[in-house]
Parts: structure tokens; sequence; C-alpha cells
């Protein structure tokens, strides 16, 4: 593709893509204003299935399929980065030295984790009756487990985050998610349609039918792509080292395509 | 009362966001941004998007700039790889 051919496709997709957003924006409804017709019919269709946090009946529900695209999505781009980060031929491992961390940061860190980390899973387990959700909960989570590299060292980090069981982690939950829709398939509904199972109470944990299910398997893959996204950014950071020049080449911008 | 907030929240993201691209140094920029993350998830809850909020404060505020400053240390690191190879 030539430098003039890839300028003018660039021009010609923005220019289509700002008629598009500027025709959308023209027809919204008033900023503020009482008019909701999307809302309205969300808020009915998701107290028709006993989900309390609408948003969460939007996500897993009536638009489960965009978010199984969205799960693709954090997927493809970790396993992206998992492979830019690799350790190549030119690099090796260097064992990072235990440095001392300040009193009052590693008191600090070790009080935070535990709570953190609960947050976290509080926000992933209540995603169908409070806001909040799979992906808010999991980023905490998996971003808590790292408080412990503030607070003690990258050591006792990798101990506790082999990264192996997170990788196997998130592609089960991504399996796990699609697994559920297919069980709706079977049971004779359409794709990742919220039938299979009964929509409990109102406003309990138990309600929504599938919607805590597929919460559940977002809040999981979430989690572990985090985890795995951060040890290959870590590794880089703090363990892998290149060779003198051989870096060099890593400096020039493949263009990809080409 | 509802807008006045608004405002106020709305002035705090074009200010920090500003600041954030006016400062050079990526080290600091990332603080910045993380501070821009928070703003901006004021901005998402005073909006009624509580949602949005969180997954702003989760990413925003703490995966990028987590993310941002350990790419700065390991090109640091390279560069400073680099000098005592050439001296």
């Amino acid at each position: 593709m030539t430098p003039r051919l890839r300028l003018w496709l660039v021009v010609t997709g923005g220019a289509g893509l700002a008629v598009l957003l500027v025709a959308a924006c023209l027809r919204l409804p008033d900023f503020g204003g009482d008019r909701h017709p999307y809302g309205d019919r969300a808020v009915v269709a998701s107290l028709a299935r006993h989900t309390a946090n609408t948003v969460a009946s939007v996500n897993f529900d009536q638009r489960a399929f965009d978010t199984l695209g969205e799960m693709t999505i954090l997927f493809a781009a970790v396993l992206g980065c998992m492979v830019l980060l690799r350790q190549t031929r030119d690099e090796h491992r260097a064992r990072p030295e235990p440095e001392a961390v300040a009193l009052p940061v590693r008191r600090y860190a070790l009080l935070v984790l535990p709570v953190a980390l609960l947050s976290g899973l509080y926000v992933v387990a209540h995603g169908q009756v409070s806001p909040g959700g799979g992906f808010q909960g999991g980023v905490v989570a998996a971003t808590a487990l790292h408080l412990l590299y503030l607070g003690a060292d990258y050591r006792a980090l990798e101990r506790v985050r082999p990264v192996a069981p997170y990788e196997v982690g998130d592609a089960l939950a991504a399996s796990a998610y699609l697994v559920t829709g297919l069980a709706a398939l079977i049971g004779g509904s359409a794709f990742l349609a919220n039938t299979l199972l009964p929509y409990g109470t109102f406003n309990t944990l138990s309600s929504a039918g599938t919607v805590p299910l597929l919460n559940a398997a977002i809040g999981m893959e979430v989690a572990c792509a985090v985890v795995v996204l951060l040890a290959g950014f870590l590794d880089q950071a703090v363990e892998i080292e290149d060779e003198g020049e051989s870096g060099d080449r890593l400096d020039d911008p493949e263009e990809p395509g080409k | 009362m509802a807008e006045a907030v608004i405002v106020v929240a709305l002035l705090l993201v074009a200010a920090s966001a500003t600041v954030a691209v006016a400062v050079r140094d990526p080290v600091r920029q990332s603080l910045v941004l993380a501070v821009l993350g928070v703003v901006l998830a004021v901005l998402f809850t005073v909006l009624q998007a509580p949602d949005v909020g969180l997954s702003q404060l989760a990413v925003g505020s703490a995966l990028t700039p987590l993310l941002l400053l350990l790419t700065v240390r390991k090109v640091k690191r390279r560069g400073r790889r680099r000098k005592e190879s050439e001296s």
C-alpha cells in the first residue's frame, strides 16, 4: 500500500465517520431532558427479568452478544501484548535484587491489599444488584494483587501470581461465557438469551437468571487478563534485559503489513 | 444545584486534561492522568453513570498510569545501559 493510498483511505474513512457522528448527534434527545426512549425500554426489560441494576441487564442480558465482542477484544489485545512482550532470543532474565521498602509504604500496602481485593470481589459479585460488575471488579481485584509489589518485593508477587494459571483462567472464563450462551441455544432459545435459569427474587444475589453467571465469567476473564498483562509489563520493566546494543533493532518501529 | 456540580466537574476535567497535555515528562504525565481519571469518574457519577465511573476509576486512574510507568521504566533502563556501553 503506497503512502498516498493510505492517506486517502484515512481521509475518506475519517470524513465518513465524522459525517455519521454529526448526523447521529443532531438527533440525540436533549441533554438533561426527561425523554429517554431507550432508557425506558431498557428499564422495563430489566425489571421483567428481576435485574435491579439496569446496566448489568443491558450488558449481560439485552446486549450480551456485544459484551461477548468486548471480551474478545480484551482477550485479543492481551494476547497481542503477550506476543510483543515475550522474551526474545537476544534478551535474558536477570533476577531483580530485593530492595528495602519504607516501613509506612509496606504497612499501608499490606493493610490495603486485602481490603482492595475484597472490594473487587464484592463489586463482581454484586454486579446484578448495584453499580459495577465483572469488568470493574475484575480490574480492581487484579490491580489489588500488585500492591504486594509495593509492600514486599517482586519475588513475593511472583510467588502468589504464577502467570500460567492466570493464562488458563483467562481462556477458561472466556469459554465459560461462550458455553453459557450455547447452553441457552441448546435449551431451545437464542444464543445468550436469558432463559436458562429462574429469575429469582428481585434485588438479591440470586436474581436475574444467567446475568450473575455471565458477570462472573467476565469478572474472571478481566481479572486474569489484567494480571497477565501487568505480568508482561512487569517482566519487561524489572526482569528482562537486552544484551548491550542488540536492543537497537527494537527502536525502529516495524511497519505492519509490509 | 445539580447543574453547578456538573459544571464544576466539567471544568476540573478540562483543567486536568490540559495539564496532562502540557506536562512533557511522561512520569509526571502518568500521575496527572491518574488525577484526570479520578476527576472523570466524579463527572460520570454526577451524570448518573456510576458503572462507567467505576470502570474509569479502575482503568483510568490505576491501570493506565501503572502501565505507562512500567513502560517508562523499561525505556529509561535501556537508555541507561546504552550510555554505559558507549562510555
